[in-house]
């Protein structure tokens, strides 16, 4: 799969046809049918200052099932600290968080990933000491309820040994369950990564970069991997590589500075002067 | 209950409190700028009051007694740290607290078989052996200067950490040890430094002590386990937390062992005041540690910012 | 390897107490690159005949003490194996756990006392002072493990300290209950005519011990274990996945405190005496030492530790009334050299990050 030439050109186009910040819908190129569901994801007005510096700045996001809503911006655009808002790692100052029907905004990391958010990292956050097997089966146990088990082994759980292996062989390392995950590729680490992520059973997809790291070839599996699990998941994909994100996205936003430049179709950002300009000299914009 | 008794009693615990100052300083310092584990702090305290006891008794000068150890010790952590500790600044938590652990246990025998198992005394100088008078109100004169030398050590502190650029290095590296590094600064000289400045305040602190407690092996714990419930409660890594709490940490647990079992004689009977008395009187800081905690995690004066 | 080094540096951020086992694995990491797998299957036999050994000179010491009237060695051993129980408890929630406790004496001591103190009060019931034992322990352990487990890394260490220090001052305190010199009892445990025999204490001993070692071995690989273990290295992953870390590591150290308290009751049956001595922050520290000299998140590791550390220490004080001046610096070695513990040498080398608690056998 070539990586689509994603030049900037003179184009003229105004990046939202209301002329104003794109701020106040989000809902962009889907069928008729989409306005009638409720968004899994709906933020609202997320604002985050660390000290003097303000580091989410009044960010909306719409997300359906089906969506790969891809994330982009220069580096401390904010985009690691706006995933870990609405995972619930950091508090924002103001602004909510709806999962489905729920207003998350208040509870706990473990609770909203109960409910259905499932977050994968930039940096594998693996426990390297575990066959690949453990880990996986580490997510599967925490999507079912209580672990207070103190006699059976963890392996011995047929059926959640079985969404494990699932979710494995979903990524292609149905072959590796036994090795130690520390042992293997950077690349393999990455897929158990996202297996451990689709194992916890979630609505909701956060990936944070998840080809960080990966050659061409393993980047091309990933996105196979990710257009497959499209339909099944509502999916939040923060990108450095343009590439993937024009084979990917359903919609791009751009977060600069905290602030959402514009969200749109990927097409109506690739042709947006004022996103060229915010990755003015960025390389990997061209890419 | 006199006025007078309690206004004794919370003096002795203002100087309890800035002897465990002196303590807590240096250990905030070690842990919060070197992220190191040092049970064996109150093996420099000991160390220190045998040093000067032992100057005092051949020279007759208290000044050099105090300023031998205090010096002696700062050499001696110069000396642990180059000798070995440094390794240790790499590994985790336990493995520091083990090998100290095993230091301690070996510095409370060296000063059994070097000085025997008897206590040691020393004398304070006969200018501060008396009292001071005010009013009708006495109280001896060398509490009074220990109270004195911890108030000038702590401004000389809060002048070499706010206004010194070492003092710079230290505060940038108790909230972020590794930019500090990465600034080029040679940090293995920087924390040899502050790990040796932290063994004198405790060498000091030991030195100070001397007249008024028994030295003996052993004597470096106790003081040890309170001072890191200040450093605790004060915040790790924080300087202004170790004085304040300090402070808090000597007045209460002094003010309690005397008022409790007051208190509990004539609330409920004498008898119930001796039985229970001391044991809750001990108890007292902890619990007031506990409470501190439950609320404020990281201390008064948190120094690292949690979370982001 | 730069991969490893970046899942090192996210999980050293996000490790809060056991930040030595990341680089312990790292290091391990390097030295199983080039180690060939056939000497697992030597290293898995050699564990073998040491657990046998081992196990087979604990259970059968009272068959030698009985032939050979040796009270002596049963009392010493019966020492061992109270030390090698408490090992195995500390070793949940600190092998496993990632809980640095230096603390942990405390429960020994409070198993202890409740033998002593329910003996001086003439209540003598053997199921009474054992029962006493575990449900006093769990309502002390689990308010000092909630504060405790709110801080993170040396504020932990230092906690558990504090309290246990707390609990030392109290006894020291209890005039009528000896104070600082301790009580001698004069009843013992009462079950029955097995009361105050030494064979007996010592044969319920090594069972239990060998039913803790059982317990463990099930708990680390039950679903429990999984988390706890997980937990110790990346408690935030943990958490993002949905289960929230602070109640399992509370049970552990819970666990981790009945199962010392079980030691406590045993050590004052089998002395016959009762001090504060006992749950001085020394008898921490040196616990902690034999669970790192037998190796840290094994399961048997902690009963070679006790052994070793006990032995030696029996060694060193029949040589020279100063070994402290010897041991100190022992300690010191092994925590530089021996990180691994004695126990550690002998694990398989899996071709990543040393195994975890699994290999008891």
């Amino acid at each position: 799969m070539n990586k689509p030439h994603t030049t900037i050109t003179e184009s003229t186009l105004m990046p939202n046809a209301t002329g104003d910040t794109p701020m106040s819908s989000a809902h962009f190129a889907t069928p008729q049918e989409r306005s009638i569901k409720k968004p899994l994801l709906k933020v609202n007005g997320l604002v985050k200052h660390f000290g003097g510096l303000c580091v989410t700045d009044q960010v909306d996001l719409t997300i359906f099932k089906g969506d790969i809503h891809a994330v982009i911006g220069p580096n401390g655009a904010g985009k690691t600290t706006l995933i870990n808002q609405i995972v619930g790692e950091i508090k924002p100052d103001t602004g909510h968080i709806y999962l489905g029907n729920e207003d998350v905004s208040h509870w706990s990391v473990a609770r909203r990933a109960r409910a259905g958010i499932g977050r994968s990292y930039q940096i594998n956050s693996l426990i390297p000491h575990f066959t690949v097997l453990e880990n996986v089966l580490l997510a599967a146990q925490a999507a079912a309820g209580h672990n207070f088990y103190f006699f059976k082994p963890a392996t011995s759980v047929t059926h959640l040994v079985e969404q494990a292996q699932a979710c494995l062989e979903s990524v292609n390392l149905i072959a590796e369950q036994d090795r130690v995950a520390g042992a293997l590729s950077y690349g393999q680490q990455r897929l158990i990564e996202i297996a451990m992520t689709l194992a916890t059973r979630p609505t909701l997809l956060l990936l944070d970069e998840p080809t960080a790291g990966l050659g061409p070839t393993e980047t091309e599996r990933m996105v196979e991997l990710l257009l497959r699990l499209q339909n099944q998941y509502a999916t939040l994909l923060v990108e450095h590589d343009m590439g993937a994100v024009f084979a990917l996205a359903t919609q791009v936003s751009v977060l600069v500075y905290g602030k959402i430049l514009m969200c749109d179709t990927p097409d109506a950002v690739r042709n947006s002067d004022v996103v060229r300009e915010a990755y003015l000299g960025d390389e990997e914009f061209d890419a | 209950m006199t006025f007078n008794l309690v206004l004794a009693q919370t003096l002795n615990g203002f100087q309890f409190g800035i002897l465990l100052f002196l303590m807590a300083a240096g250990l905030t310092l070690v842990f919060g700028i070197m992220g190191f584990v040092n049970l064996a702090h109150g093996s420099l305290y000991m160390l220190g009051a045998y040093f000067a006891a032992v100057i005092a008794d051949h020279s007759g000068s208290f000044v050099l007694a105090i300023g031998v150890a205090t010096v002696g010790m700062f050499i001696l952590g110069l000396l642990l740290d180059a000798g070995g500790l440094a390794i240790l600044h790499k590994r985790g938590h336990l493995d520091q607290v083990l090998a100290t652990f095993g230091l301690v246990l070996f510095f409370n025998e060296l000063v059994r078989v070097i000085w025997g198992n008897a206590p040691l005394y020393m004398d304070a100088p006969e200018t501060l052996a008396g009292s001071f008078t005010f009013l009708d109100f006495n109280y001896p004169a060398y509490r009074l200067v220990i109270i004195a030398a911890g108030l000038l050590v702590a401004l000389g502190l809060y002048l070499l950490i706010e206004r010194t650029r070492i003092g710079m290095l230290i505060r940038a590296g108790a909230s972020n040890r590794g930019m500090v590094g990465a600034l080029g600064v040679n940090i293995s000289w920087l924390n040899r430094f502050i790990f040796a400045l932290g063994a004198a305040l405790a060498g000091l602190a030991g030195a100070l002590v001397g007249p008024i407690l028994s030295i003996q092996s052993g004597m470096g714990e106790p003081i040890l386990i309170l001072t890191l419930v200040v450093i605790v409660i004060g915040g790790i890594g924080s300087i202004r937390g170790a004085f304040y709490g300090a402070l808090v940490v000597g007045i209460v647990d002094t003010l309690g062992r005397v008022l409790l079992p007051v208190w509990l004689g004539q609330t409920f009977s004498p008898s119930l005041a001796s039985a229970v008395g001391p044991a809750l009187a001990s108890m007292l800081v902890y619990l007031l540690m506990a409470v501190i905690l439950a609320i404020k995690p990281d201390g008064l004066f948190p120094v690292k910012a949690r979370g982001s | 390897m730069a991969r490893h080094e970046s899942t090192h540096t996210t999980t050293m951020l996000e490790a809060t107490h056991v930040a030595s086992d990341e680089a312990r694995m790292n290091q391990q990491q390097s030295l199983l690159a080039a180690t060939p797998k056939p000497l697992n299957a030597t290293r898995a036999l050699l564990r073998r005949i040491i657990i046998t050994i081992v196990l087979a000179v604990l259970f059968l010491m009272p068959l030698y003490a009985w032939l050979a009237d040796d009270i002596f060695m049963l009392t010493l051993f019966g020492r061992i194996l109270v030390f090698a129980l408490a090992a195995l408890g500390l070793n949940i929630a600190l092998g496993f756990g990632g809980m640095v406790s230096l603390g942990h004496a405390l429960y020994i001591g409070l198993g202890a006392y409740s033998v002593g103190i329910l003996s001086t009060l003439g209540m003598t019931d053997g199921w009474l002072h054992l029962f006493t034992a575990v449900a006093i322990t769990s309502v002390v352990a689990i308010p000092i493990g909630w504060v405790a487990l709110r801080t993170q890394g040396i504020a932990f260490i230092m906690i558990t300290l504090a309290f246990a220090q707390l609990f030392y001052y109290v006894f020291v305190s209890l005039r009528q209950f000896g104070g600082d010199d301790g009580i001698s009892l004069t009843n013992l445990s009462s079950f029955g005519v097995l009361t105050g025999d030494k064979y007996a204490i010592y044969i319920s001993l090594s069972l239990v011990l060998a039913f803790v070692l059982w317990l463990v071995n099930r708990i680390v690989h039950a679903r429990f274990g999984l988390v706890l273990r997980a937990t110790c290295v990346n408690e935030r992953r943990v958490n993002a996945l949905g289960t929230r870390s602070m109640p399992y590591r509370l049970m552990a150290y819970m666990l981790s405190a009945q199962i010392c308290a079980l030691a406590g009751f045993f050590l004052a049956n089998l002395t016959g005496f009762v001090s504060p001595a006992m749950m001085s922050w020394v008898v921490s520290g040196e616990l902690i030492v034999m669970v790192l000299l037998g190796g840290l998140g094994t399961v048997f590791g902690p009963i070679i530790g006790a052994v070793a550390f006990l032995m030696l220490e029996e060694g060193l004080k029949m040589m020279t009334d100063h070994w402290p001046l010897i041991m100190g610096p022992f300690i010191v070695l092994v925590v530089v050299f021996l990180k691994n513990g004695l126990w550690g040498l002998l694990q398989d080398r899996k071709e990543s990050p040393q195994g975890d608690g699994g290999n008891i056998k």
